[in-house]
């Protein structure tokens, strides 16, 4: 029986930016940053209230996992915006907007009422895309 | 669908609330006088207060003094020593810092220092200790390593 979701990754163009971005603009919280030889580290971070989610921020570079074409491919991929990562939730989506927004997160859409409830769309430093949206536009309907 | 972006209820209601958060986030480190910030936000003291309660869950106080504990925890992490810690996150006294700080992390400041010294010194001598063996292995990291030192 699978219990829960432990450890999942985001991949990034650059992980140094990727900490700026989900540290200092998101507010996440780090858990890990390790070095790992040249060019590479072990970062992961958490959203604020979910400690127990460790959210790998993983670096396409050419290596063992990543070939050379894999490695362009993901990265074209990426900064095409390609990729949606999930939903974050909020508590207040407009304050939350407002924030983010002061420090420079690039929004593709302002919260905006859908039948599903309010939604903002916005992207990481690399191109991947999140749904941002507050708690009761996540709660089941009906 | 309908944009709310510019018509969302009380938007410049909304646009001073969070920059008196930012200001809090970046000026932890100074004296901040919190009727100067409703000021700013051009509001009443009590006005202010709920709004920023509505929206963060914690009053003005409560919530830089959130962020004065999370950011001397980051700096303890760092090596930092307590003493210099408390002056570094806008505390003037090192009895209501480290009080304060117990009563949020758990532990006191010198404690939480010492823990975080001796998890730096762990990482550094076994670094796959910390990190799941199923990403380690797929990207190569332990090919080149030491297995004996590894404690998993």
């Amino acid at each position: 029986m699978i219990t829960k979701m432990s450890i999942t990754n985001i991949y990034v163009i650059n992980q140094d930016s990727a900490y700026d971005f989900y540290v200092n603009k998101l507010g996440f919280k780090l858990v890990d940053d390790i070095p790992m030889g040249p060019g590479t580290r072990w970062l992961t971070v958490s959203p604020p209230e979910q400690p127990d989610l460790q959210i790998v921020l993983f670096p396409i570079t050419v290596s063992k996992m990543f070939p050379k074409e894999t490695a362009e491919t993901m990265i074209a991929l990426i900064r095409k915006g390609t990729f949606g990562c999930g939903v974050l939730q909020c508590n207040d989506i407009f304050a939350t907007y407002e924030e983010l927004k002061a420090k420079g997160v690039e929004f593709m859409k302002p919260p905006t009422k859908e039948f599903y409830g309010t939604e903002a769309l916005f992207k990481d430093d690399s191109g991947n895309y999140f749904s941002l949206q507050p708690k009761e536009s996540l709660e089941p309907k009906g | 669908m309908i944009s709310m972006a510019e018509h969302y209820p009380k938007v410049y209601l909304y646009r001073r609330i969070v920059q008196a958060k930012l200001f809090m986030d970046n000026h932890y480190a100074d004296k901040i006088d919190l009727d100067n910030i409703s000021d700013e936000a051009y509001f009443s003291k009590f006005h202010f207060i709920r709004l920023f309660k509505t929206i963060y869950g914690k009053t003005p106080h409560q919530y830089l003094t959130a962020v004065r504990i999370e950011k001397s925890q980051q700096l303890l992490r760092t090596g930092k020593p307590v003493s210099e810690v408390c002056f570094l996150v806008g505390f003037d006294s090192l009895t209501s810092f480290s009080g304060l700080f117990k009563r949020t992390v758990g532990i006191s400041p010198s404690t939480y220092f010492a823990n975080q010294q001796r998890i730096k010194s762990q990482i550094i001598k076994t670094p796959f200790a910390f990190i799941p063996g199923c990403y380690a292995h797929q990207n190569g990291w332990l090919e080149n390593s030491n297995f004996e030192e590894v404690n998993l």
